[in-house]
C-alpha cells in the first residue's frame, strides 16, 4: 500500500515484473531521460511474448514495506572485499582449465556507478553464463547439450578506482527454455553486483547488440519498458577487442538503492 | 492483483534486475560461505530454516545472503569473504537452500540493531527480496513500529530448543504468515557521524 502511494507520487513506472501492470501506460515517465541504447533501438516485444512474470507461488502477494534506513541500518552499508577474495585469474574465464574453451573469445568490460553517478570502487562483480552450446556446467541443466571440459562458466573480478570491471570469455550459446515450447533464451551473461550498501544488491542479465531472439524473449521483456530493458544489452566496442583474439562489448552498470551519502564516496 | 515487487521509484537510468535463474549454483557459492563465524567462536549462533512457496512446499537452490553488524556493533569492514581466513568476522554469509528448501548458518550475534539483513534471490522471483532476521523485537526500532504487530513475528527467530545456541527462521513468501518484505528508499537525512565510512 504505502509502495503503491510512493509510485503515484513519483510519477515513475517501476520496472514492473508482475502480470497485473507492466506494460505500454508504464513507460519511461517525464524527465526519465534514459538515454538511448544505439545497440537496442526499439525492440518490442513479438506477438504472444508476454513478459516473464515469475512463479505465480513464489511472488509475495503483500506490497513491500518502504524503509527509509535510518544510521542504525546496517544495510547501508555492504561486505568490503579485496584482493583476498579474487585471484586475477578469475577474471578470465577461458584460462580456468588446461586446454582452451570451444567458441567465441569475448571481452566484456564497463563502469559500475551508483544512482549519484559516482565510480563503485573495489567491489565484487560476478559472472556466470552457459558455455557455446548453451549448456551451463551445472548439474540441474540436464538438456542435451555437450558440455566443454575447458569451459566452467564463472567468473569474479573486483572494480577498480574507476569503477571499472572487466572479464575474458566466450559469447554463450541460446538454449531454450525448459517447458515452453520453442522459447529459446537469446544468449546472455548472468552478472551479480555489490555496491557500497547492501540495498544495492543487484542480479540480473546482460545481452548482446542485434540478436534476434530479443524480441522472443520474455525475460528480457520483464526488466520493463524499451528504454529500461535496452540497459541490459551491451553495445559492441572494437576499442575492446583484442585483436586477433578477442571481440569486445562495452556494457555500463547503474546500482539503483539508497547508499551512504556521509561516506567518502567508494571506498 | 498483487503489488510489484520492484522498488517504488527506481533512479533513473539504474540497471534493472532480472531472475538469477536456476543455474547458479556452480558459480556463486563459496566455500564456508555459511560459516562467517571465526572458527570456535564461543558466541557463534546457529540460524537455519526453510524457505516455502505459497503451497507450503519448499524452495530448493534458493540463494539467500546475510549481511550483518559485528558483537561490537559496528559493520565490518573485513575483507576476505569469499576466501574465509577462519580468523576474523567479515560479516557476510551466502548460503544456498537445499534440494529440501533448507539452509544453515553459523554466524557471530550482531551488536546494535539486533538483525541481519537477508537478500532472497530464486528461480521464479523475477526481482530479489530483501528482509530482516531479527534475534529480539527491539521496541523502538523503525521499521518493527511502521508494522502491524500480527506481521512482526515474520521477522523473528526463534531460539530452537532442540539445538544449542540455534535460531529458526522460516522465510513464507505467501499465506497467512508471509515474510515481511523491503523496499528501501532514500534515508531522511544526513545522520550524524560515528557510523563511519565502513
Amino acid at each position: 500500500m504505502a509502495s503503491e502511494s510512493v509510485r503515484e507520487q513519483t510519477g515513475r513506472a517501476a520496472p514492473g515484473l508482475q502480470g497485473t501492470d507492466r506494460d505500454g501506460s508504464r513507460d519511461s515517465a517525464p524527465g526519465r531521460a534514459a538515454p538511448e541504447n544505439p545497440a537496442a533501438p526499439g525492440i518490442s516485444a513479438a506477438p504472444g511474448t508476454p513478459p516473464y512474470t515469475g512463479d505465480p507461488l513464489r511472488l509475495p502477494r503483500r506490497p513491500l514495506v518502504p524503509v527509509a534506513p535510518g544510521p542504525e541500518a546496517v544495510e547501508l552499508t555492504g561486505p568490503v572485499f579485496g584482493p583476498a577474495d579474487v585471484d586475477p585469474l578469475d577474471a578470465d574465464l577461458t584460462r580456468q582449465h588446461p586446454g582452451d574453451p570451444l567458441g567465441e573469445r569475448i571481452t566484456v568490460a564497463g563502469r559500475i556507478l551508483d544512482r549519484r553517478g559516482r565510480p563503485v570502487r573495489g567491489q565484487l562483480v560476478e559472472l556466470w553464463q552457459a558455455n557455446a552450446a548453451g549448456r551451463y556446467a551445472n548439474r540441474l541443466d540436464q538438456r542435451s547439450a555437450p558440455l566443454d571440459p575447458n569451459f566452467t562458466g564463472a567468473g569474479r573480478c573486483l572494480t577498480d578506482d574507476e569503477g571499472r570491471y572487466h572479464f575474458t570469455t566466450i559469447r554463450p550459446g541460446a538454449y531454450p527454455w525448459p517447458g515452453r515450447h520453442n522459447a529459446w533464451r537469446p544468449a546472455h551473461l548472468h552478472f551479480s553486483f555489490f555496491g557500497t550498501a547492501f540495498t544495492q544488491r543487484l542480479v540480473t542479465q546482460m545481452y548482446f547488440p542485434g540478436d534476434p531472439l530479443l524480441p522472443y524473449d520474455s525475460i528480457w521483456h520483464s526488466a520493463g519498458d524499451e528504454a529500461t530493458r535496452a540497459r541490459l544489452v551491451a553495445a559492441y566496442d572494437p576499442a575492446l577487442s583484442v585483436s586477433g583474439s578477442s571481440l569486445g562489448y562495452r556494457w555500463d552498470v547503474v546500482l539503483d538503492g539508497p547508499a551512504a551519502t556521509w561516506a567518502e564516496e567508494g571506498r | 492483483m498483487t503489488p510489484p515487487l520492484t522498488p517504488a521509484a527506481p533512479a533513473p537510468n539504474s540497471t534493472p534486475a532480472q531472475t538469477v535463474g536456476p543455474f547458479h549454483g556452480h558459480a556463486l557459492p563459496f566455500a564456508d560461505g555459511g560459516a562467517p563465524a571465526p572458527s570456535g567462536h564461543p558466541r557463534t549462533v546457529t540460524v537455519h530454516g526453510t524457505v516455502l512457496d505459497g503451497a507450503g512446499a519448499p524452495v530448493p537452490h534458493a540463494l539467500l545472503e546475510f549481511w550483518q553488524t559485528g558483537p561490537d556493533g559496528s559493520a565490518p569492514a573485513v575483507p576476505g569473504s569469499l576466501r574465509r581466513d577462519g580468523l576474523g568476522f567479515t560479516g557476510f554469509a551466502r548460503v544456498t537452500t537445499g534440494r529440501d528448501g533448507h539452509y544453515l548458518l553459523r554466524t557471530l550475534p550482531p551488536g546494535g540493531a539486533p538483525y541481519l539483513a537477508v537478500c532472497l534471490f530464486a528461480r521464479g522471483l523475477p526481482h530479489h527480496l530483501f528482509t530482516r532476521l531479527y534475534f529480539t523485537l527491539p521496541t523502538h526500532d523503525p521499521l518493527l513500529a511502521a508494522l502491524p504487530a500480527d506481521r512482526r513475528p515474520t521477522l523473528l527467530a526463534t531460539p530452537d530448543p532442540g539445538h544449542h545456541r540455534a535460531y529458526r527462521f522460516d522465510i513464507r513468501l505467501q499465506g497467512d504468515r508471509e515474510t515481511v518484505f523491503l523496499d528501501f528508499t532514500e534515508p531522511p537525512s544526513r545522520p550524524d557521524a560515528g557510523h563511519g565510512d565502513v
